[in-house]
């Protein structure tokens, strides 16, 4: 008898409650069933299988995603056709087991076939079966099963419906073209693109529109598919454009053809061609801009490709390669040289170097030894490391950064409301202008008026382009907050995109922002006749047990030097003043000037010791028996980058202010090392936001950087809050702006890239404006009263395909951005690329 | 003939007035346990409509059948949600919309377009 308590969301009332007791209660081995609508939880006693549970209550519609079957996320991405489903199997040891399964997954309605391979512990199932049923069935005949979604699989299948689909673009470019194409010339050349009545050329246009008109209902189909779909809906898009715009200059041009004699003799003109040539023309503008898109999810897919697909996980006593998806949390996984780290995980043996520059955009490889976490997707340069499974799946800090990024990508700056504004309205508004314009041509333009009427509108319609206009925003985003990724810097709205555009001051916490936030051993004093590393290593000696912080800096740079700490007895630590102990039968003490003195300590080295306070750094004073032999200075050091990440903010202009809890003196003392000129010092944590806010206040568009967790009401309240990490512990979610690399350039670096960003959506927003308020109304005839112009729908055609690649290729442009170049270069970050 | 050639100008330009800002949108489909499945093909998303209560989860599950790569994106304005629809999947979106009010869905481009209504 077992007791299982399942989360529940969405239960309201006591109807709810019923139905999930119907549900609950017809799952095998459910006993009684309470259903607790206040903490939407339902536990239910008895022998039941808690996936099963899990199951019915999703199915209920009562489920929480923490309550769903482990098999659950797979089934999001169930493939709309058939196709082969790939199972993993556990629990399988030998061939009757083989077959056991195999009988289990035939039984399952839809199955044609299933085949188990006991090898790699998978079976293939080809059918029209669902996962969740195949699942259940293995699950019932004692053994489990999840889906393999194989992530390169799916984009290769994915890629290859793109690829077909460009293809597709390209031959219907070419089918519209080849029939256009012809048509145009024959008409350039001089032939008669006129209809005469009675004569062998009405019978010569008639064929020519019934092959344009194939040519409209093959390669043109989707467009008058798209159109009437939309129009049932009451809502107008690109396609309606088309539609009506080639539409109307074949059903003209028809009427001309069939009944010449309702067309004034002079307007007995056709425009066959236009209707070809556009819809090959916009065929190949859309070809191009799956190409050029292609590019600008580029950052996404190099995120995407960092996903091991297999970890040798250590289990039962061997090692087995398995699909990533299968490692649980606990996992014992081997990485070899050359390889990728599959999931989150912290090293339990051996030791390597790790490129984590994928994630963090920093270049130097990171030294992994046990204790130390390593991140999914990053390289392991050096030797074979074992880690144990922390995070898996969903959970990696890879996969997180990954939704984040995605996620991103599709929010806009508000910058880009306008064009959302004007693009709603903006295809009957066009539909309207160009029925206007039919009507101005028909009252006041020259004769005759029934052509000049359907090249008008015709072109009117097909000029306007609503994408380039739509485009524009989400395009640039895509692209800048991949951009930003690349150099490890998670932007989470596009609205930061747009604000970290126009700072002009930054707030830079101390510890851990500019220093490295744990102290380290900046100097070694040794007195007459003491070597620098015997001071240290009786410093070690007596250090070797204590957790402290200035503990574990002196222990740090003893390993570093190679120096083994000496065995001591009577080990004293003395709160707030230092430490002592007993090494080969003298006293030695390890502490603070005062104390020392109390102990009446001959001092020595005192006017060094003071040097090192000046410079920010803690002196420790080691005696041996009753005389000082040597100081250590132990300071939070500066991070070795951060004096200049620090000068090209102020080269951007920027006002650099550091803020901390520390005492004046230290502070400043930091400050100057660091080349800051403002210091808020002895601000209380709680304190820091008010700083920001009285900035604010004072009129500055103020960027806080601190460390996500002690600085989050600070964050919070700036204009664009700076989270920075080191490595891949940092918390992502924190703040507006992600810095996974630690170094403060990550400041300067999204600061240039948003303004590129911003820059290069300012371009596309103005092209796009620009573009379709001038070529609307030259369209609509607007020039021919003064130069006598009208334009040509093809060319209509060609400027509306061209305008939105170019608005693409322009936002393509900000993948060669290089925000280190850009400081160089200028100080306004610019657009060049 | 002037006058019946302008009249039926005024009279189509009135008509699409009323026919794409005027007439009531697409039927809306009520989320029925939290979930609806909105195909998304040929230049919409059908249904195009959606109505939920404030504060109670909701589960889209779109399936993108239209390749054009106007397709590619979901984008929930005033929502912060957005999602990728690979071609030929059926994908999840999951959210709980807190104030009531109509929210808009489109594509990033603006020509797919849907309404969340929320109560």
């Amino acid at each position: 008898m077992r007791t299982h308590h399942l989360p529940i969301q969405g239960a309201t009332c006591q109807g709810c409650a019923s139905k999930i007791r119907t549900a609950l209660s017809a799952v095998p081995g459910a006993g009684e069933i309470q259903v607790d609508l206040a903490d939407q939880e339902v536990t239910v006693h008895g022998d039941a299988d808690h996936a099963a549970l899990a199951h019915a209550l999703a199915e209920s519609g009562y489920g929480t995603e923490a309550a769903a079957p482990p098999e659950a996320p797979a089934s999001d991405k169930e493939p709309v056709g058939g196709g082969d489903i790939q199972l993993a199997i556990t629990g399988a040891t030998c061939a009757s087991c083989v077959r056991t399964i195999e009988t289990a997954l035939g039984g399952v309605a839809g199955v044609r076939d299933a085949s188990m391979n006991l090898a790699d512990h998978s079976a293939r199932v080809s059918g029209q079966a669902a996962p969740r049923d195949l699942i259940r069935a293995v699950q019932s005949a004692g053994y489990g099963a999840s889906v393999i979604d194989d992530p390169r699989r799916a984009d290769q299948e994915r890629e290859e419906r793109e690829q077909a689909h460009y293809r597709q673009l390209l031959r219907h470019t070419g089918y519209g073209l080849g029939v256009g194409a012809p048509l145009m010339l024959w008409g350039l050349l001089g032939g008669s693109m006129t209809v005469q009545s009675g004569t062998w050329s009405q019978a010569a246009w008639l064929a020519v529109g019934l092959i344009t008109l194939a040519v409209l209902a093959a390669p043109g189909r989707p467009f008058f598919v798209g159109a009437w779909k939309a129009l049932r809906h009451h809502n107008a898009n690109m396609d309606t454009l088309i539609a009506l715009g080639t539409g109307t200059a074949w059903l003209y041009s028809m009427v001309v053809v069939l009944a010449p004699a309702l067309v004034p003799e002079a307007a007995r003109h056709v425009y066959f061609e236009a209707s070809a040539m556009i819809i090959g023309l916009i065929s190949l503008g859309l070809a191009l801009e799956v190409r050029a898109r292609g590019k600008t999810s580029a950052a996404v897919k190099r995120l995407l490709d960092l996903r091991a697909k297999t970890a040798r996980v250590l289990r039962d006593g061997g090692e087995q390669d398995i699909p990533v998806e299968q490692v649980v949390a606990g996992d014992r996984v081997r990485v070899r040289p050359g390889e990728k780290i599959a999931v989150d995980g912290e090293v339990e043996e051996g030791s390597s170097r790790l490129d984590e520059s994928m994630l963090t955009g920093e270049p130097m490889p990171v030294a992994k030894g046990p204790g130390d976490s390593v991140a999914a997707g990053t390289l392991n340069e050096g030797g074979t490391l074992v880690y144990r499974a922390t995070r898996v799946g969903a959970d990696t800090a890879l996969a997180r950064i990954i939704e984040l990024v995605k996620k991103a990508q599709g929010t806009k700056p508000p910058i880009g409301r306008l064009a959302d504004q004007v693009s709603a309205v903006f295809v009957p508004t066009i539909m309207l202008i160009a029925v206007a314009a039919a009507l101005l041509w028909f009252n006041l333009g020259p004769q005759p008026p029934f052509s000049h009427m359907m090249v008008a509108a015709t072109t009117v319609l097909i000029i306007a382009c609503p994408c380039a206009l739509g485009l524009a925003t989400p395009m640039s985003v895509m692209v800048g907050v991949g951009k930003a990724a690349e150099y490890g810097i998670l932007i989470r709205q596009g609205e930061a995109l747009q604000t970290a555009a126009d700072l002009d001051t930054v707030v830079l916490d101390k510890t851990g922002t500019i220093t490295e936030g744990r102290p380290a051993l900046t100097r070694v004093l040794a007195a007459d006749g003491e070597t620098e590393d015997q001071v240290l290593t009786l410093a070690a000696s007596l250090e070797a047990g204590s957790e402290h912080p200035l503990a574990q800096a002196i222990m740090a740079a003893a390993e570093e030097r190679g120096l083994a700490p000496r065995s001591v007895s009577d080990f004293q630590a003395l709160n707030g003043k230092g430490v002592s102990a007993l090494v080969d039968g003298a006293t030695v003490r390890l502490g603070n000037r005062r104390w020392l003195e109390q102990e009446g300590v001959a001092l020595a080295l005192e006017d060094q010791a003071a040097d090192l306070s000046k410079d920010a750094a803690t002196p420790l004073f080691l005696a041996r028996d009753d005389r000082v032999i040597g100081v250590l200075g132990v300071a939070d050091r500066i991070k070795e980058d951060a004096a200049e990440a620090i000068r090209r903010l102020r080269e951007r202009g920027l006002r650099v202010i550091m803020i901390t809890g520390d005492i004046q003196a230290s502070a400043d003392a930091i400050a100057r090392q660091a080349g800051v000129d403002e210091v808020l010092a002895e601000v209380l944590p709680e304190d820091k936001a008010r700083e920001v806010k009285r900035l604010q206040q004072d009129g500055a568009k103020v960027a806080m950087v601190g460390d996500g967790i002690n600085d989050a009401p600070a964050l919070a309240q700036a204009d664009v809050g700076f989270a920075i990490g080191t490595g891949t512990d940092v918390a992502i979610e924190s703040a507006a702006i992600t810095l996974m690399s630690g170094s403060l350039h990550g400041v300067a670096d999204a600061m240039a890239i948003s303004r590129a960003t911003l820059g290069n959506i300012k371009q596309n927003l103005f092209g796009a404006f620009v573009y379709n308020s001038l070529g609307v109304p030259v369209a609509a005839g607007l020039l021919y009263p003064f130069t006598g112009w009208l334009l040509s729908p093809v060319i209509a055609g060609a400027a509306m395909s061209l305008s939105s690649v170019t608005v693409v290729s322009n936002a393509n442009r900000l993948r060669f951005f290089k925000p280190n170049k850009a400081d160089r270069r200028t100080a306004d970050g610019g657009n060049e690329s | 003939m002037i006058w019946l050639i302008n009249l039926s100008g005024l009279a189509l330009m009135a008509l699409i007035v009323w026919w794409f800002w005027l007439a009531g949108a697409g039927k809306a489909r009520r989320a029925t346990h939290g979930a609806v499945d909105i195909i998304v093909d040929d230049g919409v998303y059908e249904p195009a409509v959606i109505e939920s209560n404030a504060g109670e989860p909701l589960t889209l599950r779109f399936e993108r059948r239209d390749a054009s790569p106007c397709a590619e994106q979901v984008v929930f304005h005033g929502l912060d949600v957005s999602e990728y629809l690979p071609v030929g999947e059926t994908t999840t979106v999951t959210l709980t919309p807190e104030q009531p009010g109509t929210y808009r869905f489109t594509c990033q481009m603006n020509m797919y377009q849907g309404k969340l209504i929320v109560h």
